[in-house]
Formats: structure tokens, C-alpha cells, sequence
């Protein structure tokens, strides 16, 4: 019968397509489970409440990362006081005053699309071009900071004007009825109202920060001693790693420690971020 | 009948307007910012371009920049090489697994398992090269010397690209309309069937834009197949043989390169750059002319 | 104070005469409009029309809106009604492509001229809209906004108009000891009344409403409806609805709106009495009693 014979012929196919599609899921978690297994395995050893708080010695073998921390800290905290109030500013502007046909929001969507899109080498490249060089800063937090200050700039955008997209427009029209100025209605109705959204935003900035290395390799520098300045060059924890376990012989275990430690920081800041989402987006549909 | 135009600026309160003129400064440093990074790589490009003529950059004898030879070609094969041997690797696995999210899986380990797809992007480039470094590497060195190879590289960058392909291939079938499914099932088509037949060829677009997305992803990584891939500057002949990428070379030589061997550095940026925008702007078009 | 003769309405009919206290109401029953006063225009439409892009909304509305009265308007779906009701305090300016002619006269000043200022006018204008919105901030904060952008600072005359208005909407019993409260949590009929008390807050003369009871349900609904009767005489309402049963018990004057040529225009206006019970047009006898729209 040519029907049974397409229709077992189908069956197969699908029984086989099933087969292949729970393999492949099976693969993908097998390696999930492979990475953190042997990062957790590797790292947990070498932690210790000393491997927090010391500086480095012998070039990292030994003592902690104390010092590398503070760096990390201080090189976040330069690039978020940048990005933050110009990215939250052009979100405002994007979302509350452009038109959505009008040139210039489009070339600032566009120009935001492309730096979003841009390797991060290039911005080492950058950075150290304009930042090191031209400005004077040589490798220091500063210089770095301001390198991921445009990393983070798009990804602080886009999500800043998507929260505040998603505040309905009614709460502008009842605004505007009772003659707020736009300003007004910005500041002390929008943005507190799409607080949640702008905190997840800034979250995911600082875990794209965290996880960032080639743009601080030459921006930023190698130094691992406690900074003394802004002008200070400092390492972050991903670039500890990296230098650990390419430079250093012997540097594996403290390496494997700051792996887990960055990839434990990450995780957690993941969770809040999507916890806040999740939060914010059953907000707006109950609302 | 006379019309009047009104548009939507107010000519109210003064602070409006200096509000407006404070954020469009902003935007306007924002959009100045991709005008400056193209003009620094320009103007530090321009002291080699200045005399080495486009050609050499291809055609020279080998990369030696301490004898004034500036061959990329290595380089830029060791990239392609790297890139599309991951992209060949992530694709299926990446379209699989949104499939698996999307019709295969029950709804809790469907979330689940995108859970762990997205904490799989969440990784840090530098941790995903040092596990290859500390595992990967020398599990492919007990099958062949030296582990620091081109097919390191490619499993590393593909482990970096799949969860980009398999979160934007979902998203794109997440957008198929829910009444093509209904009507391929009231045609009597099975899972796979309505699968092949009418949701991948609908969330085309969506699918390869992800897959151009993920192609300039893997271009421009840099600390991954850094610290995996070997860094030797020759042409691969074998999966085995260590390779150096446009990005590990420019990563690996800028700390103490000078003069004309800097600017050459900068000149690979800039292509490099160029590239992915030119990939990133495709990938727009194509998801912006979905409907076409 | 000479009352404008226009057709289709007839303010000093049925023998009342004008000044007369009428059994301690300050407005008279339905019959006769206002009855301690000329009625005073308040609001002056002229040949005021109104585009989005290409598409006419409005075509040649012409019409009076009188001081302390209420004001229905009323029509089928469609026909332009919420447009004109935002035209009134310029909330059409928000709309990208939104054309005016003509002109609207609010208190003798032209709306639309260069000098006019917006804020001002919309502060002298509140609105209510048909779906509840407070701002989800505390039930305090949602008054306190516009009066702090307004530059009432001090936070004594702050609970000072906070609880004036409570009172006058009837919410103060219910919300007095939960003022800091999330205005989210009150039901739809209280959020609404909230919405009316911070329309009130800011002292305006002119009360703007959009199917203010079109989404309660009947219980708040009456509420909602014998507040807005008890405003009348202090405020000027303006009040667009589909229930004719609401339009009769409460509004003083009525506009009947249609659909023509794709473009909404007024059939008929003047005081209720006349417009439900002898229209002049057969357009409006027809909607009144349910044959037509």
C-alpha cells in the first residue's frame, strides 16, 4: 500500500529527527555540565577567605586576589559613572522625544547598532589610540574604565529605552492632561516607573564589564599590586586569568580559583537581573 | 479653510527645551563615538597605508614586520578557517537545540534548558579558553601533537556561537504565527514534518540573521582561540595545526610593536572592523526586510 | 450676557424665568438649563475642524459650552467625539500629524494662539479618561504630583488639598488611614474617583470626561455618576457618553454627533430636554430612539 509505506516512512523520519534533536540537547548539557564540573572541581580547592582579601605574590602562585578585586571595583565603577548618565540620557531622548521616522534617532539607533556589534579588540585598539595615547592617560583604570564606558554603551541604550517603551502610554496621556511638563513627567513618573527594567539593564553592563578582556589588555594594563590611583594601572579578574594561565607556569590552581570566583559573580548577577525582568514585565501586564 | 500645523514641541516651560537640548548633546556624543573609533584606526593605520601598498598586505613572503614584511594572509585564513569551521559545527546544533526548546522539549525543561543555554552565553571568553587550555587542549594533544590547534579553536568558538544561534533561532520560531502550526497539524502533518514544512522555512530570515550575527561573533573573538589555537603564523594544511587569528595577532603583537609594525596592527583592525559591520548591517537588512 | 441664538437651541424656554431660586437648587431641573444665570458661554467652538494626516476627524463643529453646566456629548462610535473633547485642552498636540482649523475660544482667549500657554490652559482643564489611570505610585503621591509641578511645596497645604478632594470625590472615608497605599490596589470605581479628585486637585474650571463609566461596573458606575452630578455648577463638564439613560439623568445640554462623508459633524445641540424629548432632527430622533447607530 503506497500510504502505509509513506506514512511509516514519515513516522521513521520523525522518530529519527526526535532521536537527533534529544542527542543534540543531550550534547549541549553534557558540556555544560563538563565546563562547570571541572571548574568547580579545580577552583574550590584553592578558595579560602585569604584568597579574597591578599594580593597577589609570585607573580599570582601564590596569595590571592585581593588587590585584583579592587581594580575590577574601581574600573567598573569609572566606566559605569560614564555610561550610565549618557546611555539613560539617550534612552529618555530615543524613546520619549524622537519620532520614530525622524534622521537623527535614526542615526543614533544606527550608529548604537554598530558600536554594539564591534569587536572588543577594536576597542582595545581604540582605547589605546585615544584613551593611552592621545589623551595621556597611559595604562591606567581611568583609560580603561572609559574604554568599556562605550563597550557598555549600547547595551545600557537599548535596554534603558525598551523599559521605558514598555510604561503605557496612558500614565503620559493622564500626564499630559494635568499639564506636566515632559520633563516633569520624565523624571518623577517614567523612570520610576521603569526602574526595574533600567537596574536589569545595568546589571547586564556590568556582567558584559566583568567578563571583558581584550579591550582592557591595552588599555588598562598587566599590573597586579593594590592601585593607588585612578592613573594606577590595575588588572581585572578576567585579565588574571588570562595572564595566569598563559604566562605563568605553575599558575593553574589560583587560576581555576578566579575562574570560578568571576563565573560565580556572573551567575549571581544574572539571577537578580532576570528576577527583575520577570518581575517588571508581569508589572506590565497587570497593570 | 486654513490649516494650521502644530507639532508636537511645546513652546512651554523653558526647562523642556534645555532638557532636549541636554539629551540630543548626548546622542550626539553617542553617535559621534563610532565616527571616532573609525577615525582613530584611519589615522593610525595611515603612517603603514602611507607606504605599503594595499597588495603587500596579501602578497608579501611571510608576516615578519622586523624585516618590514606584512603578509596577513595567515592570519586572515587562520580566521576564516577558525570562524567557519565553528559556524559549520554551532548551526545545527544551534537550530536543534531551538527546535528542542520549542516543540520537543515539555515547557519545564524547555525553560530549563534555555536556562542553561543562557548561562552557556554568560561565560567569559577568557574562561571558556581556559578550560580549553587546561582540558580540551590536552585531551586533542593525546590524539595528535601539539594540542594548541585550529580544531581547539573550533570547538571553542563553536561553543561560544551556539547559544547565540540557539537563542535567536528561538526567538525567530517563537515569532512563527501560531495558526500556521495549528493549520499544518489539521493537515495530518507529523512533528517533524510540520517542522521542516512550515516552521523553518518561515523563521528563515530570523534564523540566518542569528547566523550572521553569530559569524561576526565568532570573527572577532579574541582571548578564546588566543589561548587555544596555537599561534602559529602559517597557513593550516590539517585540523591539527596550530593557527594565529587577525585578532590573537593583533592581541599578541601590540604590546611591543612600533612605527610601521603598529600601524600595520591598526590596519587589520580596521578591516577587521569593517567586516563586521558590513556582517552586523546584512544581518539588520535581512531581519528589517522580513516582511518583503 | 446676551445669550447667543443659535439654532437648535433654545436656552429660555418652557416659562421659566431666569434668577429664580428653584426649590434650593442652584441649577433649575432639567428643564430650563441654568437657572440663576444667563448661561454664559464658556467654552466658544468656531468652524473648528480637526485632521489626522489626511483622514478628517472633525468637519466644522460650531458650538457653545456653557459656565457650570453639563455638557453630554453624544453619538454613535467613531464620529469624532474623543477628538473634540482633547482638542479642548490641546492633547491633540501629542498626536504626530494632528491639523486644527478654525478655533476654539476658552474663556475669550483663542487656544491656539502663539501667547497661549499650554500648561496653563491645561491646568484651568482636567481630565478623566475611560479607562482608570492612576499613576502606580501611593494614592498620596498620585495628588501630589501635579500640585508639587505646580509649585505647592509645602506639605501642609499639600494635605490640605489632598484631603479636600478626597472629600469632594467621597473616597476620604474609604482611604484615609491608607493614604501611602499603591493607587493600583483601590478598586476600578475608587481608582477612578482618585483619577476625578487629582483632575480636581489643581482647582480647575473646566472638567473633561471620556466615557468616564464606560469600564465599571454598574455599582461604581452610579457612584461615579452621582459625583460628577454633585459637580455640577462648580465646574463646567464636559462629558462624552454612549449611554443615553446616563446622558438624560444627568447632563444639562446635549451634542449630538454623526458621521458624514467619513468626517464627524454636529447634527444637533442644545439642552437636554429639548434634544431627548422634541429633536429637531430626524438624525437625532432616530438615535434617540435606538433606529439609528
Amino acid at each position: 500500500m503506497p500510504e502505509t509505506s509513506v506514512k511509516s516512512a514519515h513516522a521513521c523520519r520523525d522518530r529519527l529527527a526526535e532521536l537527533v534533536v534529544y542527542f543534540v540537547a543531550f550534547l549541549v548539557c553534557a558540556a555544560f555540565v563538563w565546563i562547570t564540573g571541572d571548574l568547580v572541581r579545580g577552583g574550590m580547592a584553592h578558595l579560602s577567605w585569604d584568597f579574597f582579601v591578599d594580593s597577589p605574590r609570585n607573580a599570582g602562585r601564590a596569595g590571592g586576589i585581593g588587590s585584583i578585586l579592587v581594580s575590577t571595583a574601581l574600573i567598573l565603577l569609572v566606566a559605569l559613572m560614564v555610561a550610565l548618565p549618557l546611555g539613560w540620557t539617550v534612552a529618555a531622548l530615543l524613546a520619549e522625544y524622537m519620532p520614530a521616522s525622524g534622521s537623527f534617532g535614526y542615526t543614533v539607533r544606527h550608529s548604537l547598532q554598530v558600536l554594539a556589534g564591534v569587536p572588543s579588540i577594536i576597542f582595545g585598539l581604540f582605547g589605546n589610540a585615544f584613551f593611552s595615547i592621545y589623551l595621556g592617560m597611559g595604562f591606567s583604570i581611568l583609560s580603561g574604565g572609559l574604554t568599556l564606558a562605550c563597550m557598555l554603551l549600547p547595551i545600557l541604550v537599548s535596554t534603558a529605552e525598551a523599559g521605558l517603551h514598555a510604561v503605557p502610554d496612558a500614565y503620559r496621556q493622564s500626564a499630559a492632561a494635568l499639564g506636566m511638563s515632559r520633563t516633569a513627567t520624565l523624571v518623577h513618573l517614567l523612570l520610576p516607573v521603569a526602574a526595574p527594567a533600567l537596574a536589569a539593564g545595568l546589571l547586564l553592563g556590568i556582567g558584559r564589564a566583568m567578563a571583558e578582556t581584550a579591550a582592557l589588555l591595552f588599555t588598562s594594563g598587566y599590573v597586579d599590586r593594590m592601585p593607588g590611583s585612578l592613573l594606577d594601572s590595575g588588572r581585572t579578574l578576567a585579565i588574571h586569568i588570562f595572564d595566569l594561565s598563559m604566562n605563568v607556569p605553575g599558575g593553574d590552581a589560583p587560576a581555576h580559583a578566579s575562574a570560578l570566583v568571576l563565573i560565580i559573580v556572573l551567575l549571581l548577577i544574572n539571577m537578580v537581573a532576570m528576577r527583575l525582568t520577570t518581575g517588571w514585565q508581569h508589572r506590565k501586564i497587570t497593570s | 479653510m486654513i490649516w494650521w500645523k502644530h507639532n508636537i514641541s511645546f513652546r512651554s516651560a523653558q526647562i523642556d527645551t534645555l532638557t532636549i537640548w541636554l539629551l540630543r548633546g548626548g546622542a550626539g556624543i553617542a553617535a559621534a563615538l563610532v565616527l571616532l573609533i573609525l577615525l582613530f584606526l584611519a589615522v593610525e593605520s595611515w603612517p603603514a597605508l602611507r607606504h605599503i601598498s594595499p597588495e603587500r598586505f596579501l602578497t608579501d613572503p611571510s608576516w615578519n614586520p622586523g624585516e618590514g614584511m606584512y603578509n596577513l594572509a595567515p592570519m586572515v585564513s587562520g580566521t576564516l578557517y577558525a570562524a567557519g569551521g565553528a559556524l559549520l559545527l554551532a548551526t545545527p546544533l544551534g537550530i536543534i537545540s531551538a527546535l528542542f526548546i520549542a516543540y520537543y522539549a515539555s515547557p519545564r525543561s524547555g525553560v530549563i534548558y534555555q536556562r542553561l543555554v543562557e548561562l552557556l552565553a554568560g561565560i567569559p571568553s577568557v574562561v571558556y579558553g581556559f578550560w580549553g587550555l587546561i582540558t580540551l587542549v590536552p585531551l586533542i594533544n593525546q590524539l595528535h601533537p601539539p594540542g594548541a590547534s585550529l580544531l581547539a579553536g573550533i570547538l571553542i568558538l563553536a561553543l561560544m556561537i551556539l547559544p547565540t544561534i540557539a537563542l535567536t533561532a528561538h526567538a525567530a520560531l517563537l515569532a512563527v504565527p501560531g495558526e500556521y502550526l495549528r493549520g499544518a497539524a489539521a493537515l495530518g502533518l507529523s512533528r517533524w514534518g510540520m517542522i521542516r514544512g512550515v516552521a523553518l522555512p518561515t523563521a528563515k530570515t530570523g534564523i540566518v540573521a542569528g547566523i550572521m550575527l553569530a559569524a561576526g561573533r565568532a570573527i572577532g573573538e579574541t582571548m578564546a582561540v588566543l589561548m587555544v589555537a596555537g599561534n602559529v603564523v602559517q597557513h593550516a594544511t590539517s585540523l591539527f595545526d596550530p593557527v594565529r587569528t587577525l585578532t590573537a595577532n593583533i592581541a599578541l603583537e601590540m604590546a611591543y610593536a612600533m612605527n610601521d609594525h603598529r600601524a600595520a596592527l591598526f590596519v587589520s583592525g580596521l578591516t577587521l572592523m569593517l567586516l563586521v559591520i558590513t556582517l552586523s548591517g546584512v544581518a539588520e537588512w535581512l531581519v528589517r526586510n522580513r516582511h518583503a | 450676557m446676551s445669550s447667543k441664538k443659535r439654532s437648535g437651541s433654545n436656552t429660555l424656554e418652557s416659562g421659566q424665568p431666569i434668577g429664580q431660586d428653584n426649590n434650593g437648587y442652584t441649577l433649575g431641573p432639567m428643564q430650563a438649563g441654568p437657572a440663576c444665570c444667563d448661561p454664559q458661554p464658556l467654552i466658544q467652538v468656531e468652524n473648528f475642524s480637526l485632521r489626522y494626516g489626511a483622514q478628517i476627524a472633525l468637519d466644522n463643529i460650531t458650538l457653545d459650552i456653557y459656565r457650570g453646566c453639563i455638557t453630554a456629548l453624544i453619538g454613535p462610535s467613531g464620529c469624532g467625539k474623543t477628538s473634540f473633547l482633547s482638542s479642548i485642552n490641546r492633547l491633540t498636540d501629542l498626536i504626530p500629524g494632528c491639523r486644527i482649523a478654525g478655533c476654539i475660544r476658552v474663556d475669550g482667549s483663542d487656544i491656539h494662539h502663539a501667547a497661549c500657554n499650554v500648561q496653563a490652559l491645561r491646568r484651568q482643564i482636567g481630565m478623566v479618561f475611560q479607562k482608570p489611570t492612576p499613576f502606580p505610585l501611593s494614592i498620596y503621591r498620585n495628588i501630589e504630583l501635579p500640585l508639587r509641578e505646580y509649585g505647592i511645596t509645602r506639605r501642609a497645604d499639600i494635605n490640605v488639598t489632598v484631603e479636600q478632594v478626597l472629600q469632594d470625590v467621597g473616597l476620604w472615608e474609604e482611604v484615609h488611614d491608607r493614604l501611602d497605599a499603591p493607587a493600583l490596589s483601590l478598586s476600578g470605581g475608587q481608582q477612578q474617583r482618585l483619577c476625578i479628585a487629582r483632575a480636581l486637585a489643581l482647582d480647575p474650571k473646566i472638567l473633561l470626561m471620556d466615557e468616564p463609566c464606560s469600564a465599571l461596573d454598574p455599582i461604581a458606575s452610579g457612584v461615579v455618576e452621582d459625583l460628577i452630578s454633585r459637580l455640577c455648577g462648580r465646574y463646567t463638564i464636559v462629558i462624552v457618553t454612549h449611554n443615553l439613560a446616563q446622558a438624560r439623568r444627568i447632563a444639562n445640554y446635549a451634542a449630538f454627533f454623526w458621521i458624514k462623508n467619513h468626517a464627524g459633524r454636529l447634527v444637533e445641540f442644545g439642552n437636554c430636554r429639548q434634544i431627548f424629548e422634541a429633536p429637531a432632527h430626524e438624525l437625532t430622533a432616530a438615535y434617540i430612539n435606538g433606529a439609528r447607530g
